[in-house]
C-alpha cells in the first residue's frame, strides 16, 4: 500500500534494488548537451536490460559543470559527475554499477545516510555548496520537476495543508509579516504588510499575480526555480492566495522560457488532478485557479502596473500610483503581485515557522537570497546564500575566483537598476540596506562578475543602451533622458579622430551635465524603471572615476574594450603584404605595396578593428 | 489564412485580455504577424486594427516580416556582453550580411537580438531555432551556420 498525504497524493518512494540515474535537463543543461547524454543513457539501459529509471531533473546550479549525471545504485549514496557528454556516460555507468570509480572522477556524493563512497567529498564539503543554504532551491536539480509525487515525498504541500486545516487568512498574513520576509523582486517591501493592504480592501474578487517576467539581463533565478521545482511555486501561490483571499491567480512568465512554461503548465494540471487547485479545496470553501499569461518581451512589464496593463491586453505602460495595486489593481480589483522567489519562500516559512525563519539572515533582511552568478568567475551558476554573506565569499569561495586568475575589478548587482561594487567593498555583508549604501541594490539577484578586462564605461553604456530601448516612452525624463545619457556615453568612448570643433564641444558639454541629467531622471521619472535607470552610470562614476577620466582626458580605454579609442599598428616584421587588411579598411587608411609591409595612416584610422580581425599573420597590434 | 481562423475559433467571445495570447498564437503558426492577421484579430475582438498594431509593436516578441527557416537569436544580456557577445553578433552580421530584425535573401536565416535567454552560465550564447550554442566565439560562427546550411541541402536532396 502506498502512503498518501493530506491531499490523497501517493508518496513516491525510492525502490530498493533499483538504479536511479539523474540528468540535469534545465535550459542550461540542454544547452551544454544534456539531451544527447539522456539518449546515450537510455540506450545503455536498454542494451544492458537494467532495472533502472532515468530521471530528468532541473538545475542544481552549477552551470559550468553541465551536463551533470548522478547515479544512485547498489544501496550507495547518490553520486555526481560533471561534464558528462554522451561519449562518457557509458564508461561512468559501467564503473559505478560495478561499485568502483574509474578514470572519470565524481565531484561529490549526497549525504543520504546510505553506504558512503570512499574518498569522495560529500555535497556539504564540496566548495560550491559549502557556503550555501538551500531553502528555495532545496529540490532544484534533485527531484523530478514533472512529478508531484516526488515533490510530496520531499515534504511538499505540507505547508498548504497546514494553513488550510488550521490557520485563518489573518494568521497567515501575520505569520508572513512576523517572519520578516521581504519581496525578492527588487523593492524589498515586507510581503506580509503588502498582503494586509489587499486583505483590508473589501472586494468580491481579488487577484494574485506571480511575476515571472524575469527581464533583467544577467538573471535566471526564476527560470531555474520554475524549471527545477514548479510545485513549490504553486504551493507558495496557494498560500498567498489563501492569505489575501484571492480566488484567481496569474503567472506572468516570459515567453522566452519555453521549458519553464511547459513545466509550470504540467504542474498546474497535476495539482488540479489531486484537488490542490480548483473549487473548495479540502472542503475549506477556499477555491483557486491559476492561469498562465505569457509575457511578450518588454522589460518594463516587470513593473507592477505595467504588468497588469499587459495582462489586460494593453501596451505595457506603467500607471501613476496611488492607487496602489493592493487597493485597485488588475481589472480595478485589489491585486497582489509577488515575485517567484518570494512565493517559493512561503512553504518554507510556514513549515519551519516564523520564529525560525526570522532567525536566519541579518537584522533587517531575513532568510536567504538566490543569486545568478555569472560573468568572469570560474563557477558560474545559481546559488542561494543566507542574507549577510559577504561578496568575497560568493565570488572567491563559491564562485572559485576569477577566470584565468585575472584581477578582480567589480561585481554588478541588480541588473540595469543596480550598480557596480568595487573591490574595496568586497567584504560588505549583502542585504537590502547594505547594498544601497554602496549605490547598488538587491534587484532580482543577477550578479555579474567583472575582471580587469572589463571597461566600466562600456558597462554603463551597455545598460544605458538597454534601458533606452526598453523605456516605454510614457514619461519624458525616462524616454528622452536615457537617450541623451547614452549619447553622452557614446561620445566619451568614441574616436577623437576626424571630429569637428563643434562635435568636441558638444561632447564636453555632455560630460559636464551627465551627473545632473542622472539626478533629474532619477527624481522625475514615473516608474521604477526610470527612477533607477541612471544607477549603473552613477555607481560606476562613483567607484571608477579614473576610468571615465582616462576616456575623457587621455582618450584611452584602460581595459582595451572601447574599440574606437585603441591605436592600431602593423608590425613590419610580421606583415607579409597580403593586402587583405587594406581591402577591408572602410576608410582606406591602410597603404602599402603588394608583398611589402603595410602601414596605417593614424589620422585616417577610425579604429573599427577590421584589420585586426582579418589579418592571418597577427601582424596588427593594438595599444 | 485559414490558420488564423483556427486560432481565432479557439477564443470565442474573447475580450481584450486575450489579445496578446492570440497574437502570440498567430505568430507561432505563421512565424510573423501579417497585415491581414492584424486586421482579422482586430475584427474578432472588435478592436480597431490600429490598437492591435499598437499593442503588437510595443512588445519585442512580435515581428512583422517573414522570418527565415532558421531563426538566430544572439543573446546580449549582461553576462554575455561581458564575455564578448558583441563580437559574436558582428560575426553573424558579417557572415549573413543582414542586420538584426532582417531575413537573408535566400530566406534561410533571420537574425534577432534578445535581451537575455537566461543561460548566463553558458555565456556568450547563440540560439538557432531554440538550439543553444554555448561559449560562442566569433571564429565558430561560420562553422555553426554552415551546419545549418548543410542541413537544408540534405533535406532538399532527400
Amino acid at each position: 500500500m502506498n502512503k498518501v498525504n493530506d491531499f490523497g497524493i501517493p508518496v513516491k518512494e525510492k525502490q530498493t534494488g533499483k538504479t536511479y540515474i539523474y540528468v540535469g535537463t534545465g535550459t542550461c543543461g540542454l544547452g551544454a548537451g544534456a539531451g544527447k547524454t539522456v539518449k546515450a543513457i537510455n540506450k545503455y539501459i536498454r542494451d544492458k536490460g537494467l532495472n533502472a529509471e532515468l530521471v530528468e531533473v532541473g538545475c542544481i546550479g552549477m552551470c559550468t559543470a553541465e551536463p551533470i549525471m548522478e547515479i544512485k545504485a547498489n544501496g550507495k549514496n547518490r553520486i555526481s559527475f560533471a561534464k558528462v557528454t554522451e561519449d562518457k556516460a557509458a564508461a561512468i555507468l559501467d564503473n559505478v554499477l560495478a561499485g568502483k570509480i574509474g578514470d572519470i572522477k565524481p565531484i561529490y556524493q549526497y549525504s543520504e545516510g546510505l553506504e558512503k563512497w570512499d574518498s569522495v567529498l560529500s555535497m556539504e564539503e564540496y566548495q560550491f555548496f559549502k557556503y550555501q543554504k538551500r531553502l528555495v532551491l532545496a529540490n532544484c536539480g534533485i527531484i523530478n520537476p514533472d512529478s508531484i509525487e516526488e515533490y510530496v515525498a520531499a515534504g511538499g504541500y505540507k505547508a498548504l495543508a497546514k494553513i488550510i486545516g488550521g490557520m485563518t487568512p489573518d494568521e497567515v498574513c501575520d505569520t508572513v509579516e512576523k517572519s520578516g520576509l521581504r519581496g525578492r523582486g527588487g523593492g524589498g517591501f515586507s510581503t506580509g504588510k503588502k498582503w494586509k493592504f489587499a486583505r483590508a480592501s473589501a472586494a468580491e474578487q481579488k487577484y494574485l499575480i506571480c511575476n515571472a517576467d524575469e527581464g533583467d539581463p544577467g538573471a535566471f533565478m526564476d527560470r531555474a526555480v520554475i524549471e527545477g521545482d514548479p510545485h513549490r511555486l504553486i504551493e507558495g501561490m496557494a498560500i498567498a492566495a489563501y492569505g489575501i483571499g484571492a480566488s484567481k491567480a496569474y503567472v506572468y512568465i516570459r515567453a522566452e522560457y519555453p521549458l519553464a512554461i511547459k513545466r509550470i503548465i504540467n504542474a498546474i494540471e497535476q495539482a488540479k488532478h489531486y484537488g490542490i487547485l480548483g473549487k473548495n479545496i479540502l472542503n475549506s470553501g477556499f477555491s483557486l485557479d491559476i492561469l498562465i499569461k505569457k509575457g511578450a518581451g518588454a522589460f518594463v512589464c516587470g513593473e507592477e502596473t505595467a504588468l497588469m496593463n499587459s495582462i489586460e491586453g494593453k501596451r505595457g505602460m506603467p500607471k501613476p500610483r496611488p492607487p496602489y495595486p493592493a487597493v485597485r489593481g488588475l481589472f480595478d480589483k485589489p491585486t497582489i503581485i509577488n515575485n517567484v522567489e518570494t512565493l517559493a519562500n512561503l512553504p518554507g516559512v510556514i513549515n519551519i515557522g516564523w520564529e525560525k525563519f526570522s532567525a536566519i539572515g541579518t537584522k533587517t533582511s531575513k532568510g536567504t537570497k538566490v543569486f545568478a552568478l555569472s560573468g568572469k568567475v570560474k563557477n558560474t551558476g545559481l546559488i542561494e546564500v543566507v542574507m549577510g554573506t559577504t561578496l568575497r565569499r560568493i565570488v572567491f569561495d563559491i564562485g572559485g575566483g576569477i577566470e584565468k586568475d585575472k584581477k578582480f575589478k567589480g561585481v554588478q548587482i541588480g541588473g540595469p537598476s543596480g550598480g557596480c561594487i568595487p573591490e574595496q567593498h568586497l567584504d560588505i555583508e549583502i542585504d537590502y540596506e547594505s547594498l544601497k549604501t554602496v549605490g547598488a541594490m538587491m534587484g532580482s539577484g543577477g550578479m555579474v562578475v567583472m575582471d580587469e578586462g572589463t571597461c566600466m564605461v562600456d558597462i554603463a553604456r551597455f545598460f544605458m543602451d538597454f534601458i533606452q530601448k526598453e523605456s516605454c516612452g510614457k514619461c519624458i525624463p525616462c524616454r528622452e533622458g536615457t537617450r541623451r545619457m547614452l549619447e553622452i556615453l557614446n561620445g566619451i568612448s568614441s574616436s577623437y579622430r576626424n571630429k569637428t570643433a563643434a562635435q568636441t564641444l558638444q561632447r564636453f558639454k555632455g560630460v559636464m551635465s551627465l551627473r545632473k541629467l542622472a539626478d533629474v531622471i532619477k527624481s522625475t521619472s514615473l516608474c521604477g524603471l526610470g527612477q533607477t535607470a541612471p544607477n549603473p552610470v552613477l555607481s560606476t562614476l562613483r567607484w571608477f572615476p579614473e576610468e571615465y577620466e582616462a576616456h575623457i582626458y587621455e582618450r584611452k580605454c584602460p581595459a582595451g574594450v572601447c574599440k574606437e579609442l585603441l591605436n592600431y599598428k602593423i608590425n613590419e616584421k610580421k606583415c607579409k603584404g597580403c593586402t587583405l587588411c587594406a581591402g577591408k579598411c572602410p576608410v582606406q587608411a591602410i597603404k602599402g605595396a603588394k608583398k611589402a609591409p603595410h602601414y596605417i595612416i593614424e589620422d585616417k584610422c577610425i579604429g573599427c578593428g577590421n584589420c585586426l580581425e582579418v589579418c592571418p599573420f597577427k601582424a596588427v597590434e593594438v595599444s | 489564412m485559414s490558420e488564423i481562423k483556427t486560432v481565432l475559433e479557439k477564443y470565442p467571445n474573447a475580450k481584450r485580455e486575450s489579445l496578446i495570447a492570440i497574437l502570440q498564437e498567430v505568430q507561432d503558426k505563421e512565424g510573423y504577424l501579417s497585415r491581414e492577421a492584424i486586421c482579422q484579430v482586430g475584427e474578432h475582438l472588435k478592436l480597431p486594427s490600429a490598437k492591435v498594431y499598437g499593442v503588437a509593436t510595443f512588445y519585442n516578441q512580435f515581428r512583422f516580416v517573414k522570418p527565415g527557416i532558421f531563426k538566430i537569436q544572439v543573446c546580449r544580456g549582461t553576462a554575455c556582453h561581458v564575455k564578448g557577445s558583441l563580437k559574436v553578433l558582428e560575426a553573424v552580421k558579417n557572415e549573413l550580411k543582414i542586420e538584426p530584425g532582417q531575413t537573408t535573401k535566400d530566406g534561410l536565416f533571420s537574425l534577432e537580438v534578445v535581451a537575455c535567454i537566461g543561460a548566463c552560465g553558458l555565456a556568450p550564447v547563440m540560439a538557432v531555432n531554440g538550439e543553444f550554442h554555448a561559449s560562442m566565439a566569433p571564429e565558430n560562427v561560420k562553422k555553426i551556420l554552415n551546419t545549418y546550411r548543410e542541413r537544408t541541402k540534405d533535406e532538399q536532396s532527400k
